[in-house]
């Protein structure tokens, strides 16, 4: 349905339910913070700031099924058959699940994820601020005013 | 407490990789089928929101929570690529009044 979707808005829309369904998964694989940082983040920030950008620029409904029938078929079936061999080798492949001794449930809660995070993975996680602020100039830059007439 | 709940003895981790693998292939399709900028944007983000699902599901089937600190990453990393892409699309589209990629064949090397 995103895909598929003349309106833009219409895709936006549907990505969102995406990724509520998305946020459904994670809560039944007990990944409770996760699912709810997904729902803030993605459906919250993301989806809002493509629903913007896209009312914002006034655009045009774009044909999915247009001139060039054989480039979609093209990509189609290239994408069907990547799909196929995916589903078909990774669909039957044994995968072990860890064992019941060492099963702890309360691995996505916030205590085991923050311990994680602020011990194992701080130094990305300071990287990640820096990039964030590199990304917050960047954003500021290219989207200020523009010199003259010319805004819009 | 630490018993093993119910959906990983029900639900094999395949089921998600074989939904995980879908949800790619349609974000492939997406990019290499439209041509409006922000739609193939959102079609990325698809794409990365299909790895994150894989992650968590290992990480849950696993018990481990690397995966899940690492879907947090892809998370942030995802947001600020959105903030930075859609400012470029914005300057695009100032400039040449359209977010259609097949028009914008002006940058040849």
């Amino acid at each position: 349905m995103v895909v598929v979707s003349k309106n833009p808005i219409h895709s936006v829309l549907y990505l969102i339910l995406t990724f509520f369904t998305l946020s459904g998964h994670y809560i039944l694989l007990n990944a409770q913070f996760i699912s709810i940082v997904n729902l803030i983040v993605y459906a919250g920030a993301i989806m809002v700031l493509f629903l913007f950008t896209i009312m914002f620029l006034n655009l045009k409904d774009d044909s999915f099924v247009g001139s060039r029938l054989l480039y979609h078929g093209g990509a189609l079936l290239l994408v069907l058959t990547f799909a196929g061999i995916l589903v078909v080798k990774l669909g039957g492949a044994q995968i072990d699940v860890a064992p019941e001794a060492s099963f702890n449930s309360q691995i996505g809660m916030v205590e085991n994820l923050g311990m994680t995070l602020f011990n194992k993975f701080l130094v990305p996680f300071e990287l990640v601020s820096v990039l964030f602020l590199s990304a917050m100039v960047g954003g500021v830059m290219l989207g200020r005013k523009e010199k003259g007439e010319r805004n819009f | 407490m630490n018993q093993i709940p119910e959906i990983f003895r029900v639900v094999p981790i395949n089921h998600f990789v074989i939904l995980a693998s879908i949800l790619f292939s349609i974000g492939i399709l997406g990019v290499l089928t439209r041509r409006n900028a922000i739609i193939i944007f959102m079609s990325i983000e698809l794409m990365l929101n299909s790895v994150n699902l894989l992650f968590v599901a290992f990480s849950s089937y696993k018990s481990d929570p690397t995966g899940q600190v690492f879907v947090f990453f892809i998370m942030a990393i995802a947001a600020a690529e959105v903030a930075v892409g859609l400012a470029i699309i914005v300057m695009i589209y100032r400039r040449i009044r359209t977010t259609d990629v097949s028009i914008l064949n002006n940058l040849k090397g």
